[in-house]
């Protein structure tokens, strides 16, 4: 595992967007979020300010330091493989935008 | 009416108790109170009957002397826990309409003690936001108003993201009211609003039916008027629960005997360290000598106080910008337009997805959302993401070293006293540091609780902040109950219903 922080330049130029347009279309697509065209040149800069104000960790020595993913010290409970709810696809159903037959409906995925 | 709205949660239990007023009476002046306070935009969806009904059915158990915890309170749901049969939202378009089929476990348990629902509560949107301005309802107005400076006249966030819940506790229009705390979102309002506010330990609350935003750091806790009621509150909301697989299976320590220890005796050599690293460039004077006033009244209680250092501190903001939208780019994947919430039709299921989500998210949201992607994306998760962990055990034990030697620590809640709406700057950095003191217990996964000591020159509230190792509620208790008494905080917002 690397610490090295890719692009980071400690004397950062507020001028230079870290995260151009071509970053944006490649992560919104990934998140599936469409972005009006019109706000994209402001979430450059605004996702800009925030990925170089947090590349500031690249001046913390974390060379051997264990990343800490969960603070509760236990391991997850282990449960019997049995079902304990369920056979309610009513419920399941009640809020889907679309549903048929005790399906959820999406747009056509297969032509 | 306004001899009812004084009471604390503690006071009203005993009015119930001893039959000087019913449940019902309690509820009725907290339904017209919510309406005489509804320009604060603090109430999403009111349900009154739903809260008669609950009140009678307290009456009813009162009668037989078969009364719960909370027997016959009233309280206003975070639209963040999920509530059987009422629209739960987390103060976002893409849930409009969202009514779940189940309840909440923390919800529940203040159920099964006896609480009156009032109704859903305003927050941030998926409670990510310092001032409830980013909820799809619209921004909370504070009930408290500077009574001079250059906040004079104008209309303040109570906070967030809890900032709904808040405002309802500070216009006496709930008697309590549970919060979440990511990054702050329970103690920052309670600073900002007059209020007691407590995240407990990660894993004492279930986080089972609450909308989740960033789940390593989620915690649900009690908003209350006072030490007492915080300590009632939280004895009912937490609990184990195998429904959620960090639940923590420890017992809660008796905090209403911490509460009456602490009143009795002190906090005789309890020892409280003040870390050097919550010293911050700009913060106002008046935060500073609050916080030694602090100190000497914890000294004045008996304990015994020492500088310690947190050398890690000035990372944890950064460190939780990249894990909380990290965690939160996840949890929202499942706002698709399929299951549940608002839906936008598209030619293919990928646009679909799109439209939905950038039509029913707002714009704090998408940016978290893009942040959490990014710093998970291919080429960027080990400088970001691990890194960010990284950071995080270096926080965790930094809290570890210090609590050797200290029981608890105090630090200032917030940088800063309630901003006014719309005035802070657009950057969303500086919006960020709000929550400057409050984002190392979440990261560390430790309780920590806020505690009104004062008032601003403008007449503003502040608070001050206890951490305490995890498990030791305790602990925060007596220190709170000290800080409480010394202050003497028994102001009333302006905006109160009465």
């Amino acid at each position: 595992m690397s610490d090295k922080t890719p692009d980071y330049n400690p004397d950062h130029n507020s001028d230079h967007n870290v995260i151009d347009k071509t970053t944006i279309h490649k992560i919104a697509k990934l998140a599936r979020i469409e972005i009006a065209p019109e706000r994209e040149d402001a979430l450059c800069g605004e996702l800009s300010t925030i990925i170089s104000w947090v590349e500031q960790l690249g001046e913390c020595d974390t060379a051997h330091v264990e990343p800490l993913a969960s603070v509760t010290g236990h391991s997850l409970p282990m449960r019997d493989d049995v079902v304990t709810s369920g056979d309610d696809p009513d419920a399941v159903l009640s809020n889907a935008p679309e549903g048929a037959s005790h399906f959820f409906v999406v747009p056509k995925v297969v032509e | 009416m306004s001899d009812i709205l004084a009471m604390t949660a503690v006071a009203a239990r005993q009015a119930l108790d001893n039959k000087s007023i019913s449940a019902v009476e309690l509820t009725e002046a907290y339904i017209k109170a919510g309406q005489d306070t509804s320009e604060n935009n603090a109430y999403v969806l009111t349900t009154p009957d739903k809260a008669m009904d609950m009140a009678k059915a307290s009456d009813a158990r009162l009668a037989r002397g078969d009364a719960g915890l909370l027997e016959g309170i009233p309280i206003g749901v975070k639209d963040m826990f999920c509530t059987k049969g009422v629209e739960t939202t987390a103060s976002s378009r893409i849930l409009k309409g969202f009514v779940p089929t189940y309840e909440s476990t923390v919800t529940q348990n203040l159920w099964q003690d006896g609480a009156v629902m009032l109704g859903k509560i305003n927050c941030d949107e998926f409670a990510m936001g310092s001032a409830n301005e980013t909820s799809a309802f619209g921004a909370v107005i504070n009930p408290w108003t500077a009574s001079d400076g250059p906040l004079k006249g104008k209309a303040l966030t109570p906070g967030g993201s809890s900032g709904g819940s808040a405002a309802v506790m500070a216009a006496r229009s709930a008697l309590l009211a549970p919060g979440t705390d990511t990054g702050g979102s329970i103690r920052q309002p309670a600073a900002f609003c007059g209020l007691v506010g407590l995240k407990p330990t990660y894993g004492r609350c279930s986080r089972l039916g609450i909308v989740a935003f960033a789940s390593s750091l989620d915690q649900a806790g009690p908003i209350t008027r006072d030490v007492a009621d915080c300590a009632l509150m939280m004895t009912s909301m937490a609990s184990y629960d195998k429904g959620d697989s960090t639940s923590i299976d420890a017992p809660m320590p008796d905090l209403m005997a911490a509460l009456s220890k602490a009143r009795n005796e002190g906090v005789k050599n309890m020892r409280i360290g003040i870390p050097d690293e919550y010293t911050i460039d700009g913060m106002p004077e008046q935060i500073v000598t609050l916080w030694e006033q602090g100190r000497q009244w914890l000294e004045d209680a008996g304990a015994i106080c020492v500088p310690v250092s947190l050398p890690h501190t000035k990372y944890a903001l950064p460190a939780y910008y990249i894990i909380a939208p990290a965690e939160a780019s996840s949890n929202l994947a499942r706002y698709d337009g399929v299951r549940y919430g608002q839906r936008v039709e598209g030619a293919t299921l990928d646009e679909m997805y799109a439209k939905t989500r950038g039509a029913g998210f707002g714009d704090e949201v998408k940016r978290r959302i893009l942040i959490g992607t990014y710093v998970l994306s291919a080429g960027y998760y080990d400088a970001y993401y691990i890194k960010a962990q990284k950071i995080r055990r270096l926080i965790q034990n930094d809290f570890h070293q210090v609590f050797s030697d200290v029981d608890a620590l105090l630090t200032p809640s917030t940088p800063s006293v309630a901003f006014a709406l719309g005035d802070e700057d657009k950057d969303p950095v500086s919006m960020f540091l709000n929550d400057v003191f409050t984002v190392p217990a979440n990261l560390a996964g430790i309780p920590a609780i806020s505690v009104p000591a004062g008032l601003s020159s403008d007449g503003l509230p502040l608070g001050l902040q206890l951490i305490a190792p995890a498990l030791r509620e305790d602990t925060l208790i007596e220190g709170a109950a000290m800080l409480e008494k010394a202050a003497g905080f028994d102001h009333v917002a302006s905006g109160a219903a009465s």
